[in-house]
């Protein structure tokens, strides 16, 4: 009786903290996006060895990062979910499994394009670019596991132990460039030390990361206050939001 | 200006990979506005057949 009156409290609230914090959030990364796209489409200089075509950093990177830590946001919501049956983990789960697997398929798009240029070839079957498309295949996997199951618990739980299994994937991913000899440069912004990307490439970057980051957390939020509606659209709070008109 | 589009000569690579960039997000954006609306829909469907049974039991 006090864990369905604890869970369901807890989504009540999560819907309220959400709703409000959602408008400021937005506004924070609509201008983080904006200033990004500025300075690294007009302030930032032209690089010495790839000329302007280096530019497609801006939204490769940010795009490459975003499909590894939405990832992780899903494996932790799984581990959560599988422990302690916690219903919002598995919300915030199933509503990120989609947006990853976008910013995936857009990591794997823009390095293709900027591969083209750089490397002479769209596709190469190196262990950075294979160990990226095995995370879309994760994603689309995860999705359909979460439909195949008739009961919604069967499928959200089998999900998450794919999910959990699946994030062996991540560190492969990160030092794929170290461990193998690959077409991909290696990391330039993760060695504090020595950044071996000049301080003016680096601000636009930093700016995108953190404004794609809000722009999943922001329909992250959205998402997973429409399926708390869908959820629990015969509760009480739920009613009495509708009778005064304010969902 | 001109210049500034042609970006060296990689203008369909910049511009291919910020354009795609831009539909995916207007995408996953535009799908989270529709889930909101079918979720709100969903919530005011079954307030309004709540209030229908109320009607019949004689509430």
């Amino acid at each position: 009786m006090f864990r369905w009156f604890h869970r369901l409290a807890s989504l009540k609230n999560f819907y309220r903290l959400a709703e409000i914090i959602t408008p400021w959030l937005a506004a924070l990364c609509a201008g983080l996006l904006a200033v990004g796209l500025y300075r690294g489409l007009f302030v930032a200089p032209t690089d010495y060895e790839q000329g302007e075509s280096y530019r497609i950093i801006y939204v490769h990177v940010p795009s490459a990062w975003m499909s590894m830590f939405v990832y992780m946001v899903i494996a932790f919501c799984s581990g959560i979910y599988l422990v302690w049956k916690m219903k919002l983990a598995d919300i915030v789960a199933q509503a990120s499994a989609p947006m990853g697997a976008a910013f995936t398929f857009l990591a794997l798009c823009t390095g293709s394009l900027w591969g083209k240029p750089m490397w002479g070839t769209w596709w190469e079957w190196d262990a950075r670019l294979t160990s990226e498309l095995i995370l879309l295949f994760l994603y689309i996997g995860y999705m359909a596991l979460r439909n195949a199951l008739d009961s919604h618990a069967a499928g959200a739980k089998a999900a998450a132990i794919l999910a959990l299994v699946g994030v062996v994937n991540i560190p492969i991913i990160h030092y794929s460039v170290e461990w193998w000899n690959t077409l991909h440069q290696p990391a330039s912004i993760t060695k504090f030390d020595t950044p071996s990307i000049h301080i003016s490439m680096l601000i636009p970057l930093l700016l995108m990361a953190l404004g794609f980051t809000l722009f999943y957390v922001v329909n992250m939020l959205s998402r997973s206050r429409s399926l708390i509606l869908e959820r629990e659209a015969n509760t009480s709070w739920v009613q009495s939001r509708v009778q005064e008109n304010k969902l | 200006m001109k210049e500034f589009f042609a970006m060296g000569g990689y203008a369909f690579y910049v511009w291919m990979s910020f354009g795609l960039t831009f539909i995916v997000m207007a995408t996953i954006a535009i799908n989270s506005m529709l889930q909101r609306k079918r979720a709100v829909a969903l919530v005011k469907r079954k307030a309004q057949l709540n209030k229908n049974s109320d009607v019949v039991a004689g509430k």
